[in-house]
């Protein structure tokens, strides 16, 4: 066991899983030497050499084009997008082809191919640096988009993704890179993509969320006096309904937490979806808790953007006491 | 066929002009890079947030193209704007205060470094996505000549500079906005700036032809030029003939401008990618130095008054960061400002910027009221 942060997490999946297969292979701007803009391939250059830690122009759409090409031809890419704001060129390739490979030739090419993305805000970023697009990509069948909330988590579902056969959209929350540690095994373990993880166990309310905002919820689940089941999803899509279905019909009450604007912000389908499967179960309606329906801000108001422990507070308040 | 022209040799038009133009130059060369001093002063005491990229090295390439220009001729740039800016004739309180996050700044403080933008000065910014900014000046140009020609029925009049880096050379925006403006015949300067490195990628290892990137324009039929952007002799030289042309011509043109920029990419850049013999080989040949130089030398410029305008120069920029230290933060609805023009649901309609409405003369005089909240309507 070692005492990882989410970064150190990842890093240690990728070395473990280049060495185990020589398929794999990451490619991106400055991911070489530099160890790219967050530093989460740092040391991999010097141990794999610029053949397999490839740097790239600046260029998205080519980056991701040529993965997928790789990708298709037997290898198991892994691109690195340095900010979420930075997917638009590549998004054409992404949703066109990626997501679409396996079903346009009907099962005979597919595109075993991991995008790792920072995503997220709360490190005072400017705009185009702070965006939580993950409903976005979960809404092109053929993706598949997973973001780990945990050290543990991160290296565990990085390992599923890089073994999977389709795409994988590997979502970074940029705020805890390095905001905590914890005891993350050795040796390679699989988190499978799909299962969310219950942090916390409670039966007055449920709470769904992923990405950063599972520490927020962490800490106002310890300011309030409620027992209060905690969801962090870890797969957006595939999304693991059911585990949220055995909750909710517990708890009869549910707050989703997310950062991304409430307007067809993923919540929007967890919320319908625990409406299709748990009608008669529900004590309140589900709230969400998320950024606004406007551009991400400059850091002076990025607090107030974010779901902070506040408005998290307020909101199981609210719905308890509905 | 290239049509790529070597440094030449060209006429020193520069030398021909009054000395107070070139004293100007001097100033706003001297502006920019006081500014952008104070700016990572104020990165470092966390007045400032978000990414700074600095332009400290590339003053001659900002100033000289401007220079070359008119007014009504629109610019746009990248993330890297705030010496575009200055040069436009942006007052630096309100770019400082658009860094500090404060309702002052010229995007209401809520942009930061990348969104300087100056309607006033027909400066349309400031872009954070490499070569995005691209089809954009293409489309600048096209409006322009567009109602030259089309509305007006008269012959095109205005020429767009779209500055981009040189990692833009690597994005398809930019391939297709050169491919666009050579279709269209559009009268737009594509300046490439090139500064040798985007982020820790030497061009030699981003760019095929990296060492000959007008090469990039010959694939376009479009007419091309290198100009040595650390001097701002070569560099007006270099443009005015070429905007002259455009103008006449209506073609776009394509500049390697050779720059360099003495810091690192963005505030936390430790630079391992270059040597420090290679810095201090720019840095002691400095471009502002080479024009105060040469001023002196021909009796236009003396020590002491250099001395003076290098004081003046600092304390209009510290006024400008008092400013934007007395200008409010921005209002948490400010969230829901700016995005659609009506109001509606939770959106609460638009207003200009203190700096749109200070030229339309609507502001307040007065330094310290200018920072009032414009929430009239
Ligand atoms: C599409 C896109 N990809 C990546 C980035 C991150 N990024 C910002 S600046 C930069 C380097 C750009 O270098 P260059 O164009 O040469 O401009 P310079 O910094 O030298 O002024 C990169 C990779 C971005 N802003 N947009
Ligand atoms: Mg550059």
């Amino acid at each position: 066991m070692a005492n990882l942060t989410l970064v150190q997490a990842i890093n240690l999946a990728l070395i473990q899983e280049m060495e185990a297969d020589d398929r794999v292979m990451l490619l991106g701007e400055d991911v070489g030497p530099n160890g790219g803009v967050f530093r989460v391939t740092d040391g991999l250059h010097a141990r794999f050499g610029g053949d397999r830690v490839v740097d790239t122009p600046l260029a998205e759409s080519g980056i991701i084009g040529t993965a997928i090409g790789l990708a298709m031809n037997g290898l198991r890419p892994i691109p690195e997008i340095q900010f979420e704001g930075f997917l638009g060129p590549a998004y054409d390739q992404l949703t066109t082809h990626a997501a679409r490979m396996r079903t346009r030739t009907r099962g005979a090419f597919t595109v075993p191919m991991v995008v790792r993305v920072p995503i997220g805000g709360g490190i005072h970023a400017p705009e185009l640096h702070s965006d939580s697009p993950e409903a976005i990509y979960a809404h092109h069948p053929g993706l598949k988009v997973v973001m780990p909330a945990s050290p543990y988590d991160a290296k565990g579902l990085l390992i599923s993704a890089i073994r999977d056969p389709d795409p994988v959209m590997y979502f970074e929350p940029k705020r805890i890179y390095r905001a905590f540690r914890e005891e993350v095994p050795e040796d390679e373990y699989t988190i499978p993509i799909g299962e969310a993880r219950v942090v916390s166990e409670g039966d007055e309310l449920t709470i769904v969320t992923w990405g950063a905002p599972v520490v927020q919820c962490m800490k106002a689940i310890e300011n309030s006096e409620k027992s209060i089941e905690l969801i962090d999803l870890r797969t957006i899509y595939p999304v693991d309904i059911d585990t949220i279905e055995e909750s909710v019909k517990k708890t009869g009450r549910c707050v989703i937490v997310h950062e991304a604007p409430k307007t067809c912000g993923f919540g929007a389908e967890i919320a319908t979806s625990i409406m299709e499967r748990c009608f008669l179960h529900l004590e309140a309606p589900v709230q969400r808790v998320t950024g606004f329906d406007t551009v991400m801000p400059y850091y002076k108001l990025e607090l107030e953007y974010l779901p902070e422990t506040e408005r998290i507070s307020r909101a199981i308040e609210e719905v308890v006491a509905y | 066929m290239t049509t790529a022209t070597q440094p030449q040799a060209e006429e020193n038009l520069a030398a021909k002009l009054p000395p107070d133009t070139l004293q100007q130059w001097l100033r706003d060369m001297l502006l920019i890079r006081e500014f952008e001093v104070r700016t990572m002063q104020a990165y470092q005491d966390r007045k400032i947030g978000g990414f700074c990229h600095v332009y400290i090295g590339q003053e001659a390439v900002a100033v000289g193209c401007t220079a070359a220009v008119e007014h009504k001729d629109p610019i746009i740039t990248a993330y890297r704007d705030h010496g575009h800016a200055l040069a436009r004739g942006m007052d630096p309180r309100y770019a400082m205060a658009e860094m500090y996050g404060k309702i002052g700044g010229c995007a209401k403080g809520k942009g930061g470094s990348m969104h300087l933008f100056d309607k006033p000065n027909n400066m349309f910014g400031g872009h954070g996505i490499v070569g995005a900014q691209c089809p954009l000046g293409t489309g600048l140009a096209f409006a322009t000549k567009y109602e030259d020609e089309v509305m007006k029925g008269g012959t095109n009049t205005r020429v767009t500079l779209c500055f981009l880096g040189d990692g833009a050379l690597n994005q398809g925006a930019f391939h297709e906005a050169m491919n666009l403006a050579g279709i269209l015949d559009l009268p737009i300067i594509f300046i490439c700036e090139n500064n040798g490195y985007s982020m820790g990628t030497a061009i030699s290892r981003g760019t095929t032809m990296g060492h000959n990137i007008t090469s990039k324009a010959a694939g376009y039929g479009m007419e091309s030029a290198i100009i040595d952007g650390m001097d701002i002799f070569t560099v007006y030289n270099g443009m005015k003939p070429l905007v002259d042309r455009c103008r006449d011509t209506s073609r776009p043109i394509f500049v390697d401008m050779r720059t360099y920029r003495y810091k690192g990419h963005s505030m936390s850049d430790p630079r391992k990618y270059r040597t420090k013999e290679e810095e201090q080989q720019y840095e002691s040949n400095d471009v502002i130095d080479k024009l105060a130089n040469w001023l002196m030398q021909e009796g236009h410029l003396t020590e002491d008054a250099y001395d003076k305008l290098v004081k003046e120069i600092r304390k209009e920029v510290r006024a400008s960061m008092k400013w934007a230290d007395n200008s409010p933060e921005p209002d948490i609805k400010e969230l829901y400002t700016d995005v659609f023009v009506e109001e509606w649901g939770p959106f609460l309609g638009t207003s200009p910027p203190q700096i749109v409405k200070d030229a339309e003369g609507a502001g307040n005089d007065e330094d310290d009221d200018e920072t009032r909240e414009d929430d009239d309507d």
